[in-house]
């Protein structure tokens, strides 16, 4: 038998002017179970609590029901003054008389009859409620951040300031990303690489961050604190503590026609090759699909010339296994296919060009040395014409819903760089909206329309045609000026839409994280919790989480940093002790609960049970991890034999508050 | 407090709520005094894939006159995916009430946000007003667990 206290607050008038609290305390007084029922102007303040506590101690209550305001108020406040009265502090429900009663009904006879029956299904659900004690883990105090892009360097960068170690896992063979990539960066037209390239160094040297390049994460297990990851380490063929990255093997190698990624297969690498000259870690890699000698055994010309005898063909992958206890998703994005818009004839002509291509050949360390010439026959462009939201904002069967965010000011460089360059070139852009809203961004823009001299037009692309003439006719409509164009132009550049990475889904499983339909991985709360997935240990650092520029996501980086410290630097973990729990007796391991479960808290084990004739029977239970739990209680109706409850909201809890109203 | 004019009917309505939208959104309506119906009980629930449909009909039995549900906007869970769960149980369970001829606007699923007070109070008084119009619940109530089971309510009934 319980022994309750139930405590009336009047907040001021709030609550007193339209319901009757001392009716209230009295008619609740009657209850059975109820031995101390009190009224008081403000419950929350210092003398109201210590009400509480006196209370709890004097007629040592086992439950407390406070009427005052919303639970999501002042919760906490009368469950840490329970605890320090040395009642466990979930034997505390609340009735919500304010919110949702004196504050919405203006007739006094009214709200007090409903504050009452509030007040009664408070009571009878704490008749329910059993102490509960928050459990702890430990934390691991390491990170992982999946991704060497710069949203990945700038995460791992911080962590590692602040102390903890770090590991970047990074799929090519050296990090930077796309940045790498770029030319210049908007607004400020400040060069990429000056400033990328400080700090993938800067990574290398830190003693605290460990770079797994040409490696994947294979399998990610355990919960916040205490995650388990196997990383695949991809053979190099090339031993990475012996090369010193002297590039004396890519020269020498014969395999000479082998698409340079890095440059989007516009020049050509050696089979044996280091991505480009700032990369980190500076080693050389074997292209296992183009060396002459892991393919048939004839070659070995790399082999000769290393003067490190850092070349080593047998090498085979290998898995790796480490302890974190944080996980940062760095995926970034990529480019999506414009092929598949024939319009464009993006796949007929190789004068028609996405901007990335278009960054690289405006690139020093790009195809041409940072000279723009056509990629068909190596001549100068006259005319540019820029089409913006290829692929994004679309209808979902043509392409993307979403906006790609860094197309207009991309453009608005390429075009401005291109006019700056080259006076001559007549640049048109072909936009929908021109969308700007970062800091200094649409005085960029401005700039590139009113000193530049670029020709913006509003509307959209139907057809480019390649002519006989290696020339290619836009044909385009003016919205503003109502007409039909026809363009000559030399070079077509497409803003194709940016897609989350390929490997993004693959890596959500494993990481029992959430995805939009866009595969863009879903923060915790759209507002307030944007650097978190709702998966607790888990974070979202840059474009994975959605499209964003350099700025924002250095910015959304160091936030996720900030909250990966916050997370390392606890000693302890307490967990939130209404979680589900399974009766082992009543389970008959049918698997409902596991499959309904978003955090992948529910496994299985056999386990021995004693029979009523003393033999022993195994059974498959289910068991649910207090710390990966986060209490939502999908797996409660999920279960047919109703051996699933969650604490705090049990089903007895609620079918007791239920029967209080209907009553 | 709603009731039927013609035959002084007042209705008991059951509201679960989860935690971190429609809850939320029952506290912003009353923030903003945004009045409805005191028929009107909420209980709390973390989620609306809490809710089993076993609490529906216990609460039918012991007299309940309508239950509404009320969740984050699908795509908004807290828990990414629990109000998909509810759509679909909810779904099967009331076109099971339809079978046994308990009337389909007696129970009722709602999305309202954290930031939906007035759409909160609006839901809460329609519904109060339709089940109002209704009349008791006769089909599902067990009279027996009714303290009131002799003189009833059921004088009031059209």
């Amino acid at each position: 038998m319980q022994k309750i206290g139930v405590f009336v607050c009047h907040c001021g008038t709030n609550i007193a002017a339209t319901v009757d609290v001392k009716a209230v305390a009295e008619a609740l007084g009657r209850e059975p179970s109820v031995v101390v029922s009190q009224d008081y102007t403000y419950m929350c303040s210092e003398s109201g609590q210590n009400l509480i506590k006196d209370s709890i101690r004097d007629y040592g209550l086992t439950g407390v029901v406070i009427c005052s305001c919303s639970p999501r108020m002042h919760e906490a406040t009368f469950r840490r003054a329970a605890a320090q009265a040395g009642l466990n502090p979930y034997m505390v429900e609340i009735a919500n008389i304010r919110e949702q009663c004196s504050w919405i009904h203006k007739d006094k006879a009214e709200a007090t009859e409903k504050a009452i029956i509030l007040g009664r299904a408070a009571i009878a659900k704490v008749q329910h409620n059993t102490p509960l004690i928050a459990g702890e883990s430990s934390v691991t105090k390491r990170a992982l951040v999946i991704g060497g892009g710069i949203a990945g360097i700038q995460t791992a960068l911080d962590i590692a300031e602040a102390g903890f170690p770090v590991d970047i896992v990074e799929q090519k063979p050296t990090i930077g990303g796309k940045m790498a990539q770029l030319d210049k960066t908007f607004p400020t037209l400040d060069c990429s690489a000056c400033i990328l390239t400080p700090k993938m160094v800067d990574c290398a040297q830190n003693e605290n961050i460990k770079i797994y390049s040409y490696s994947e994460v294979e399998s990610v297990s355990g919960f916040v604190g205490n995650f388990t990851v196997k990383i695949r380490r991809k053979a190099r063929y090339v031993d990475e503590v012996k090369c010193t990255g002297c590039g004396l093997c890519t020269e020498k190698c014969p395999v000479k026609k082998v698409p340079n990624e890095f440059n989007l297969g516009m020049d050509n690498r050696r089979a044996i090759y280091i991505p480009f000259a700032q990369a980190v870690p500076k080693i050389a890699v074997i292209d296992p699909d183009w060396c002459n000698m892991l393919k048939n055994g004839k070659c070995g010309v790399c082999s000769k010339v290393c003067t490190a005898g850092a070349i080593d063909y047998k090498q085979k992958d290998t898995v790796i296994e480490e302890h974190y206890g944080a996980i940062v998703a760095a995926t970034g994005f990529e480019i999506s296919d414009v092929s598949r818009y024939d319009e464009y004839a993006y796949s007929q002509s190789k004068d028609v060009i996405t901007s990335l291509e278009f960054e690289r050949l405006t690139n020093a360390a790009g195809p041409t040395g940072g000279t723009l010439l056509r990629p068909s026959d190596g001549k100068h462009p006259h005319t540019i014409v820029f089409i913006q939201c290829v692929g994004s904002r679309c209808t979902p069967d043509k392409g993307k819903p979403y906006c790609s965010g860094i197309c207009c000011m991309y453009t608005a460089k390429h075009a401005m760089l291109t006019r700056e360059k080259y006076p001559d070139t007549e640049v048109y852009v072909f936009y929908i909206d021109v969308r700007t809203p970062g800091k200094n961004f649409d005085e960029f823009y401005r700039r590139a329309v009113e000193e530049f001299g670029v020709h913006y037009i509003k509307g959209a692309v139907g057809k480019v045609s390649p002519r006989a003439d290696g020339t290619l006719d836009v044909q385009a409509s003016d919205l503003i000026m109502n007409e039909q164009l026809h363009i000559s132009a030399d070079l077509v550049v497409l803003a194709a839409a940016i897609e989350p990475s390929k490997t993004a889904r693959s890596l959500a499983t494993m990481l029992t994280a959430s995805m939009d339909t866009n595969d863009f991985f879903t923060e915790a709360h759209p507002k307030l919790r944007p650097v978190e997935s709702p998966t607790a240990g888990i974070f979202l650092s840059g474009v994975c989480q959605g499209p964003k520029d350099i700025p924002s996501t250095v910015s959304q980086a160091s936030a996720c940093a900030a909250k990966v410290v916050g997370l390392l630097i606890k000693n302890k973990l307490t967990g939130n002790p209404c979680v589900a729990h399974s009766d082992e007796l009543m389970c008959n391991g049918c698997s409902n609960c596991a499959n309904v479960c978003p955090y992948g808290a529910i496994t299985y084990s056999d386990k021995e049970f004693r029979m009523p004739d003393r033999t022993t029977k195994t059974r498959r239970v289910a068991w649910v991890n207090p710390a990966v739990c986060q209490g939502c209680g999908a797996c409660t109706v999920a279960c047919p034999s109703g051996a699933m409850d969650l604490s705090g909201f049990s089903n007895s809890q609620i079918m007791a508050e239920v029967d209080a109203i209907c009553k | 407090m709603q009731v039927n004019e013609q035959t002084g009917f007042v209705p008991t309505i059951v509201a679960f709520c989860c935690n971190w939208c429609s809850y939320a959104g029952a506290d912003l309506s009353g923030t903003n005094r945004l009045s409805y119906p005191a028929n009107i009980k909420i209980i709390r629930v973390p989620c609306s894939c809490r809710v089993n449909p076993i609490f529906f009909l216990r609460a039918f039995q012991r007299g309940a006159d309508g239950v509404i549900l009320c969740g984050c906007h699908p795509g908004d869970c807290h828990y990414t995916t629990g109000n998909y769960y509810t759509r679909r149980r909810m779904t099967l369970l009331f076109s099971m009430l339809d079978f046994l001829g308990i009337e389909r606007n007696r129970t009722r699923v709602e999305w309202v946000s954290a930031a939906e007070g007035q759409k909160f109070a609006e839901t809460m008084r329609s519904f109060a007003e339709e089940i109002a119009a209704l009349g008791p619940n006769r089909r599902l109530a067990d009279l027996r667990c009714r303290e009131d089971a002799e003189e009833g309510r059921d004088e009031h009934a059209v």
